[in-house]
């Protein structure tokens, strides 16, 4: 994938070319809309909604704040039922023990299933650069890996493609990576779902390893589920010898029953679902039945430093359902692209500021690429108060303070593109602290108001562009209350 | 190896060191006040609530009895025109006697390219979901290995009823040995990949049969199929 998020501009740069593209405006209109009333309506068949949106809340939260301990438990279980550990603080380590697991197998490519976490870690180009071919197997991560572009969306990482779209990139594509796709193909999704198949059966007949994330970890029994819908996710799991899976440490669940409550909430928020078409579950090995080595790799890639935050720990809660991208009007504005960073949408502005810092521009933007309307909260089956911790980062940007950046503490200077901002501020202060200077300010405002501008000038003409600047009245309100104490005298 | 699992978690619990110490994990608190099952019903209507949500997801429900089994699994392949069908070890052996197509065993040596070239697989299952249209396999006798109900293009599973069915998730997760490989199967493989909007048929079986076995005799005319 040529497609990368390093140098990526700030978000307002990076949105504003996409809202000038009226295909994809369209295109994600059409697909947000669809499945912002399904979500609604798969929500209001389950009269404890929100009680089980409570519990899943509950019991991330019970999770994260002894996080140590199931994750110890967890290792002990996957271990007793035959898997092997592995632990990676940071994207390097991950890729470096994937990498080396591949080679020790002597295999050259693997299958993978979609998985944001490898996807965060950018696992494809380390495996490349090691001359392993990884192939995606998820629909809309093939579409993405055949055009060399960048995913956009947590679950359907295509969706800023229409059909004709994907018709082309199919049949321009397909043949250099494996079986072309068949002769007139046409854009009917039941074609390209047909023309996936047959590209990628072969693939997974002779795949020796796979690689996949996980949606859930039970700490109680070792277990891991992967949810999923095209069984690509049962062929990468089932059909190979070795089996890794990199899967972000807040995955953790304590008990196999919490599972109840997740296999609930997931399905209806992401795909507008009672129940996805296939969820795998699987504890170590099994005898005889699916891959011989199993290999887990825990990652922390900045899991730690926003656990280290309790305002912004709460975004750990998330389960990657992406309803709040498919309410988000900015998100379905501006696209995924834009907030450059493989988790886009709300949820996005909030984890990916902290799983990598504000260190770069566009990350230092990213906590304002939202209008605090509160439609991600409203619908997140976690609960996450994306809003609060958008708030909570702004705050940092501006102000800067204590965060833990790879495990240890740093004090973060202020932004300095708000300086202008921040003396604007102190000034206002000084002003509203001396009465006798505001009321003079003001009064000299009103006599003066016959000579004020249309337009504000230099950095202000932009806002006054489109807007109408209010009248100053004749006399300030404090002078009238003076005068006539409400309207009394 | 180790190095970076001690990294990790001294990360971990230095983040955690606004939790009280003496705060044991059990001590968060998790209300549990959402429903065990989604309304009240008979055993029938339970079952009645999977034909419905199966075939809502397009699988193709049958219903039927120990007597009828045989004669409507046979006539399912036949219609299909499966000459060749898979059976897990454990089936049992009257379900398939009727059926014409070429019995396949799943052997350790199978490879998937075997599986491949094979028309359908009939299995057994481990639990059905009635409020979720959902089958769950558990690697049991009757089921065989993970691969052998997903490589080939035509899964019938047959679901005892009303012993196999249960209302809710909750209630088959209580049923289920997590130490077992389980899938969990509603309905034929889909996509919402392209523009969001559901499509049938990927990568898994495109065609889902669900045949619901009563106990007892009499449910031929009851075939829906």
């Amino acid at each position: 994938m040529s497609g990368t998020y390093l140098g990526m501009p700030a978000f307002p740069k990076a949105a504003r070319d996409a809202v000038r593209n009226g295909t994809l405006r369209g295109n994600l209109r059409h697909a947000t809309h669809t499945i912002r009333d399904k979500r609604a309506r798969a929500v209001a068949e389950l009269e404890d909604w929100e009680e089980l949106r409570a519990a899943g809340k509950a019991i991330k939260d019970r999770t994260l704040r002894h996080l140590d301990h199931h994750l110890v438990r967890l290792e002990r279980a996957v271990t007793a039922a035959g898997g092997t550990v592995h632990w990676a603080a940071d994207a390097d380590e991950a890729n470096r023990i994937v990498t080396a697991l591949v080679k020790a197998t002597g295999e050259s490519e693997v299958v993978k299933v979609k998985s944001m976490a490898t996807q965060e870690i950018g696992l494809n180009e380390a495996l490349e650069a090691a001359g392993v071919r990884a192939y995606e197997t998820d629909l809309a991560e093939l579409i993405v890996q055949l055009g060399d572009d960048r995913p956009s969306h947590i679950l359907v990482p295509a969706i800023h493609r229409n059909r004709g779209e994907i018709r082309d990139v199919f049949a321009r594509r397909m043949g250099r990576w494996g079986r072309a796709a068949p002769e007139g193909l046409t854009d009917d999704p039941t074609d390209l779902a047909e023309a996936a198949r047959l590209h990628l059966r072969e693939k997974f007949l002779r795949a020796k390893v796979g690689v996949s994330g996980a949606n859930f970890m039970v700490a109680e029994t070792g277990t891991l589920v992967v949810v999923e819908s095209e069984g690509n996710g049962r062929m990468c799991l089932t059909l190979p010898e070795t089996l890794i899976s990199v899967v972000g440490i807040e995955k953790v669940v304590p008990t196999w029953r919490d599972l109840e409550v997740f296999l609930q909430l997931l399905p209806r928020s992401s795909t507008a679902e009672r129940m996805n078409p296939y969820t795998s579950m699987w504890t170590g090995t099994a005898d005889g039945d699916g891959p011989r080595d199993f290999h887990l790799v825990l990652l922390d890639n900045g899991r730690t430093d926003t656990l280290a935050d309790e305002v912004g720990r709460q975004a750990l809660r998330c389960i990657r359902c992406s309803a709040c991208l498919n309410v988000c009007p900015v998100y379905e504005r501006a696209g995924g692209h834009a907030y450059g960073s493989v988790y886009p949408g709300p949820i996005g502005a909030i984890l990916s500021p902290q799983l990598r810092g504000t260190g770069s521009e566009v990350d230092a933007s990213l906590p304002y690429a939202s209008s605090l309307c509160g439609a991600c909260y409203e619908v997140c089956p976690v609960a996450i108060d994306i809003p609060e911790v958008l708030v909570h980062l702004r705050e940092r940007v501006v102000q800067g303070g204590e965060v833990t950046r790879q495990g240890v503490r740093v004090t973060l200077r202020p932004a300095r593109g708000h300086a202008a901002e921040r003396a604007a501020m102190r000034a206002a202060r000084w002003t509203l602290d001396h009465p006798g200077a505001l009321r003079a300010g003001q009064r000299l405002a009103s006599r003066t108001r016959r000579l004020h501008p249309e337009r504000l000038p230099g950095p202000g003409r932009a806002w006054s562009d489109t807007r109408a600047l209010p009248k100053v009245p004749a006399e300030s309100f404090r002078d009238w209350w003076q005068r006539t104490r409400g309207g009394a005298r | 190896m180790s190095d970076g699992r001690d990294r990790v978690l001294a990360r971990v619990r230095r983040a955690l060191a606004d939790v009280p110490r003496g705060e044991r994990p059990r001590d968060v608190p998790v209300e549990r006040d959402y429903l065990r099952t989604h309304g009240a019903r008979t055993a029938g209507e339970t079952v009645d609530l999977l034909a419905g949500n199966l075939a809502d997801y397009r699988a193709v429900v049958h219903r039927t009895t120990e007597d009828g089994v045989g004669e409507l699994l046979a006539r399912l392949l036949s219609r299909r025109g499966a000459a060749s069908v898979l059976v897990p070890p454990g089936l049992p052996p009257h379900w398939t006697a009727a059926v014409d197509a070429t019995r396949v065993h799943d052997r350790a040596a199978s490879t998937p390219w075997e599986l491949d070239a094979v028309d359908s697989v009939v299995t057994g299952c481990a639990v059905a979901v009635a409020e979720t249209g959902t089958i769950v396999l558990d690697g049991g006798p009757d089921q065989g290995r993970r691969r052998i109900t997903l490589v080939p293009d035509h899964h019938v599973c047959v679901v005892r009823v009303p012993d196999q069915v249960v209302g809710s998730v909750p209630e088959a997760l209580e049923r289920l040995d997590p130490r077992r490989p389980l899938t969990w199967i509603s309905g034929p493989s889909a996509t919402s990949d392209i523009e969001l909007d559901r499509v049938e048929g990927v990568h898994g079986p495109r065609t889902l049969e669900v045949v619901l076995l009563a106990a007892g005799e009499g449910g031929r005319a009851a075939d829906g199929g």
